[in-house]
């Protein structure tokens, strides 16, 4: 079985397909930075410090009665939602001020208060987190730095093993799938936790694997045939690896949506994140990182046939 | 075809043989008894998340252990100046580290300087120009050292508290300058755990002030040298009973050799605790000089009993009473055997995942290997056909020797780590098709099938490095900056990645030269 019986000849580098790429891309890229600027994105209490506890009843609660039987505790920001079943809840407690003891003994103040509201009093504590504020902001640093040391790290890989145009292509295609994944996170509000950190950190890694496949292409093209321009190089090496790129985005697909749909709730929202960023990294690989490599180009000297003749110096 | 050099086949089936010896515990859940010694029998952990349990990050205050030196000091700069028959205004701590002295007149402080120096040589000095006032710091070196020293004196006490408290397995690791990491698998009773761990446990014995009012006290006016401190259980309409102490610690905890539950005749439970020969004849000595006066035992600032001291005590035995539940009484004998906490620790992170959550974690974690896994196998056998099923054999090695590495690694596979371990099995695919698109394409060049597998796996090889290398990079900066969670993921990610390397492209490679060695190919199956 195969893809394409015959070697696909699509343009990917005509003036209109860069346009049309552009103003993509461009427009998610904006829509996603000015969410993140005004929105922000719904931390988790992993970053912003507070407390969480998931309950399972035995018959579906009232969420009303709930709150309501919360709301003696004077906790201030509290929510409630409904996690996977209809029988268990998910509280979140914003960050409480008193000491770590009585933030220890909260959980249970939380159930037993809640307790009433269940038939037959049983409520089963399924899961604590306690995240103290110093903490959360230690795990935002420090994601922060990852994503830029895993920026940096392949930023110089590129430019030693490639060139720099590669090396501008490849971030520049990273920021953009890295970006909208976090957009797509602001503009939902979907909880953004250290597990979606994670998976945003697993994009960068795929989205250079497949970004780093076609630049290894126009590598290859570019020696054998000297004579061609620089943009039927890389067009030619798009086409090349055309089929692999969709079959390996398929396979990592497949993988990504049977945890979607069995994965459980715990690895939902990251299974999400990479299903959207393994999109992203697909796209961006030929629309951004080998766009941008041409337009560098364009702009640089388009010579390579002959190095320059060495200087002579004149002996006096 | 060339012939396959032996040893490549020998190195394969060694790995498979060696994977399977060191995944079978795991599989197993423990290996049987005719089970030899030297092979493997370690099997891989299960993070909290699966296998249920608490999770806590304490900060240690060693601000406070360093304060505490200073007040020491304090007595001991009081002690010194007695016995020389030095006079001073007043001995204080100031900040968290010094210790400032008072002299009655200046210009004498040369004579101090010299008495104190020779007898305190963990500090340094310092006085202001023309002042009264002499400052003692404690020196920086020595600073880190009674943190450095909090820090292990904590880890070793929790320690001793968790082995007490009866918990199997538990983890109890430093991490950073000032922090312990503790986790305890399998865990029913939380509250109580955390109660046991995060408790100071400083025991003191005060001296109640007879002569001081307490009323006055109470509305601001304390007199020096007393503080005033509240008892542990709410008594009628008026709140915790508030005494008036001496801020003075007679005697103090660390001279226990042992402390035991114990129940009064009217079955109520409380504390009998033994002192060490120093405790007990200082303990002794104490009951002997205040005879009819009240003694608090003060735990962790709180007042627990004030009995009034009838005579001398001989013997070195006391008890704590407080009406405690049995299980408070027993939980307080294990700390106060166990020994106080040099300082306070705080909790900054609890993450509790109960037994049942984590067995549903694991459910869907193998259900969705499973089904994203067959899925994959079954793509690639209908899309590449023969080759196909040599790409699903690498795909299943390297699970096989994913789990295998990670036991042998004593590794823990948390729920994010199982994530990567699916991930990855989408990824090592790549590699796979990278080779039999490259083969494919030298086979629609018109090469021959020989050529075209020659060709295919050296063209496709430097790719597969280039593309594994950078994502390794993500994986160990992952790993680097990561904590719980996204560490477990790195690790499975990086092993995985470099088993990759080994099974897609050399064991396939092998594996085919040995399939297509000495027969006439004309076409293949890919």
């Amino acid at each position: 079985m195969e893809l394409m019986h015959t070697k696909p000849r699509f343009d990917f580098v005509s003036l209109r397909t860069q346009i049309l790429a552009f103003t993509f891309s461009g427009l998610l890229t904006l829509l996603s930075i000015g969410s993140l600027l005004v929105q922000g994105l719904n931390l988790g209490i992993d970053f912003s410090g507070g407390i969480l506890v998931q309950v399972r009843f035995e018959k579906p609660p009232h969420v009303d009665q709930v709150r309501a039987a919360l709301s003696h505790l004077h906790l201030g920001d509290v929510s409630i939602q409904q996690f996977g079943s209809a029988e268990e809840i998910l509280i979140r407690i914003g960050q409480q001020s008193g000491n770590a003891e009585a933030q220890g003994a909260l959980a249970n103040k939380v159930v037993e208060a809640i307790k009433p509201t269940a038939d037959g009093g049983k409520v089963e504590l399924r899961r604590v987190e306690f995240v103290g504020p110093q903490v959360g902001s230690e795990l935002v640093q420090s994601g922060l730095w990852a994503v830029f040391y895993s920026f940096l790290a392949i930023l110089l890989y590129i430019a030693w093993r490639f060139e720099w145009r590669f090396a501008v292509g490849a971030i520049l295609s990273l920021l953009h799938d890295v970006v909208i994944t976090m957009g797509l996170f602001s503009v939902t509000q979907k909880e953004f936790t250290l597990v979606v950190l994670a998976a945003v950190l697993t994009i960068i890694g795929y989205s250079i694997n497949d970004t780093i496949v076609v630049f290894d292409r126009v590598r290859e093209e570019r020696i054998r045939s000297k004579k061609l321009s620089i943009g039927m190089v890389i067009n030619r090496a798009i086409n090349d690896t055309l089929s692999r790129t969709i079959i390996v985005s398929l396979t990592v697909i497949l993988v990504l949506v049977a945890l979607l749909i069995f994965g459980g709730l715990v690895i939902h929202d990251f299974a999400l994140a990479l299903f959207v960023g393994v999109l992203l990294g697909t796209f961006s690989s030929i629309f951004v990182a080998c766009q941008t490599v041409l337009l560098l180009d364009k702009k640089g000297p388009v010579t390579h046939e002959q190095p320059a003749p060495p200087p002579v110096t004149e002996t006096p | 075809m060339r012939q396959v050099p032996l040893w490549k086949p020998a190195l394969i089936l060694f790995t498979v043989l060696l994977s399977l010896l060191y995944v079978f515990p795991s599989v197993n859940h423990g290996v049987p008894a005719w089970w030899p010694s030297w092979l493997p029998h370690q099997v891989i952990a299960q993070g909290l998340d699966l296998q249920g349990g608490l999770h806590l990050l304490l900060n240690v205050e060693s601000d406070k252990a360093v304060e505490q030196t200073a007040e020491n000091l304090v007595d001991e700069v009081r002690g010194i100046l007695r016995k020389e028959q030095l006079r001073y205004q007043s001995v204080e701590r100031e900040g968290i580290d010094t210790v400032s002295i008072v002299l009655t007149e200046s210009g004498d402080s040369p004579k101090y300087r010299q008495v104190l120096e020779k007898e305190l040589p963990t500090t340094q000095f310092g006085e202001d120009a023309g002042s009264k006032k002499l400052r003692l710091t404690i020196k920086p070196l020595e600073q880190k050292e009674i943190r450095r020293f909090a820090l292990e004196q904590s880890i070793q006490t929790i320690r001793s508290r968790i082995d007490q408290f009866g918990v199997t397995e538990p983890t109890i690791q430093k991490q950073g300058e000032d922090r312990i990491l503790v986790q305890l698998p399998g865990l029913n009773d939380p509250t109580r755990a955390k109660a046991l761990i995060g408790r100071t446990a400083r025991l003191e014995f005060k001296m109640v002030d007879e002569k001081g009012d307490l009323n006055a006290a109470l509305a601001g006016r304390v007199p020096p040298g007393d503080v005033i401190l509240y008892g542990n259980k709410e008594s009628g309409q008026k709140g915790r009973q508030a005494y008036l102490l001496k801020k003075r610690t007679v005697l103090s905890g660390d001279l226990l050799t042992d402390a035991r539950v114990n129940f009064s005749q009217y079955s109520e439970a409380y504390v009998s605790i033994t002192f060490n020969r120093q405790g007990e004849r200082k303990f002794a000595q104490l009951t002997g000089e205040h005879v009819n006066e009240r003694m608090a035992i003060v735990l962790d600032n709180v007042v627990y009993s004030a009995p009034v001291i009838r005579e001398k005590i001989e013997g070195g035995r006391a008890q704590i009473s407080g009406s405690f539940s049995t299980e408070e009484a027993h939980d307080l004998a294990i700390i106060l055997r166990a020994g106080a906490l040099p300082a306070p620790v705080k909790i900054v992170e609890e993450r509790t995942v109960g037994p049942t959550l984590g067995q549903d974690s694991i459910d869907q974690g193998l259900a969705s290997i499973l089904i994203g896994g067959a899925l994959v196998l079954f793509f690639m056998g209908v899309y590449y056909k023969g080759f196909g099923w040599l790409a699903n054999m690498a795909v299943l090695l390297n699970v096989l020797m994913l789990m295998a590495a990670l036991a042998m690694m004593q590794a823990t596979l948390t729920m994010p780590g199982i994530a990567g371990a699916v991930l990855l099995m989408g990824m090592s695919v790549d590699a796979n098709v990278l080779i039999f698109e490259r083969i494919r394409e030298e086979l629609r060049l018109g090469k021959t099938p020989l050529a075209a597998i020659e060709h295919g796996y050296a063209r496709a090889f430097a790719t597969i490095l280039d593309s594994h290398i950078t994502t390794l990079i993500t994986g160990l900066v992952l790993y680097q900056f990561g904590t719980g969670p996204v560490r477990g993921f790195a690790v499975t990610l990086s092993i995985g990645l470099i088993i990759s390397m080994y099974t897609a492209v050399f064991v396939t490679r092998v594996v085919l030269d040995m399939i297509l060695q000495g027969r006439h190919v004309r076409t293949l199956s890919v």
